[in-house]
């Protein structure tokens, strides 16, 4: 699979070098060089300094032939912006972007957008550890 | 009438100070604690302290019963979200966004924003019409259609000089709808009208076909 993840943060880094583990064409964007420091030193895919809410640098990460694009940087409304840009302007067949506020995550998920609430699942997971044992 | 400003950066202030000179019920929203005050202490209470993304400070902002929404921070993805959130989770008719990368005009239009306006656009148009440098200028978009009217004026050694209309190759969707010659009343031209250096034409075009309409007029 060829994907595209926006934000080369522990989660975005870690995914990479998941797919890049399994064979997967990887493209890690991130506007900041240095967060590539987290790449494993062994990573065979690609990183790209630039801004994923800007459809030009989205073209050249090659975002109109990937399969899927996930957009984990830290800010909900730029995830949200080029997740919208990658489903709708590129046609990516599965684009997925993390949300930190449930209330918008809803609103997102009702336009159609895949999401995630880092929030929603954990303090679900924290709850049910602390009442299971 | 009701309006709800996102940021009250220099924009947001100026328009929110002109809203209420028209005699609208208007209400800023801002993070910053500091521009809150500076807006109470200048226009009274109309600036609440908030994040115009978020449904709760939307909520209490009383969104559902704003008739406009314009979100003018300088951050385009703020901006999208803002409206988007206005739009589809409160329903508010009419969503005007800010567009700080010209780019993203189109995107926001695509998106769902009923309005996306960017300033370097708009300074742009206004350079192109007032000093024409291109022979072909863009009078007015009707975006939703994707349709605009334009001026092309033919220039002197244009490839089109001394042809008649049936002659040239035009784009199927593009319409010459008025021929303005020196000294003549405007024309409807024909078919066999012939075109000479100095006329002016306004045609209807799709945007799609705007290049191949220029290349066929104002290609010399």
């Amino acid at each position: 699979m060829n994907v595209v993840i926006m934000g080369c943060g522990r989660v975005g880094a870690q995914l990479a070098s998941l797919l890049d583990a399994e064979g997967h064409k990887v493209t890690v964007l991130d506007i900041d060089s240095h967060s590539f420091r987290r790449l494993p030193g062994n990573f065979g895919g690609t990183a790209l300094v630039g801004d994923g809410t800007d459809e030009e640098v989205l073209r050249r990460a090659g975002v109109g032939e990937a399969d899927a694009f996930v957009a984990v940087t830290q800010g909900d409304n730029r995830n949200v912006m080029a997740a919208q840009i990658a489903k709708h302007i590129f046609n990516v067949p599965r684009v997925v972007c993390r949300i930190y506020d449930p209330l918008r995550k809803e609103i997102y998920e009702a336009l159609g957008i895949e999401a995630f609430s880092p929030t929603t699942i954990f303090a679900q997971l924290l709850k049910d550890v602390l009442l299971t044992t | 009438m009701y309006i709800i400003i996102v940021g009250g950066g220099s924009v947001g202030y100026y328009l929110c100070k002109a809203l209420l000179r028209e005699g609208h019920e208007v209400l800023v929203l801002d993070k910053d604690a500091k521009k809150c005050e500076a807006f109470e202490d200048e226009l009274g209470s109309v600036c609440v302290r908030g994040d115009g993304c978020e449904v709760s400070t939307l909520t209490e902002a009383g969104t559902s019963r704003a008739e406009v929404f314009i979100a003018a921070t300088n951050e385009d993805e703020d901006n999208l979200v803002a409206c988007q959130v206005a739009k589809y989770k409160f329903g508010v008719p009419r969503t005007i966004a800010r567009v700080n990368d010209p780019k993203n005009e189109e995107i926001f239009r695509k998106l769902g924003v009923d309005c996306p306006i960017s300033v370097t656009n708009l300074i742009l148009e206004h350079i192109e019409e007032k000093i024409p440098t291109h022979p072909l200028i863009r009078l007015l978009s009707m975006g939703e259609e994707k349709m605009e009217v334009v001026e092309v004026k033919i220039l002197e050694g244009a490839t089109c000089v001394g042809k008649s209309i049936k002659e040239l190759s035009l784009p199927s969707d593009s319409i010459l709808t008025l021929l303005i010659r020196n000294g003549e009343k405007p024309l409807v031209p024909t078919g066999d009208t012939v075109l000479r250096a100095n006329d002016r034409i306004i045609a209807l075009t799709t945007t799609e076909s705007e290049e191949a309409l220029r290349q066929e007029l104002a290609s010399s």
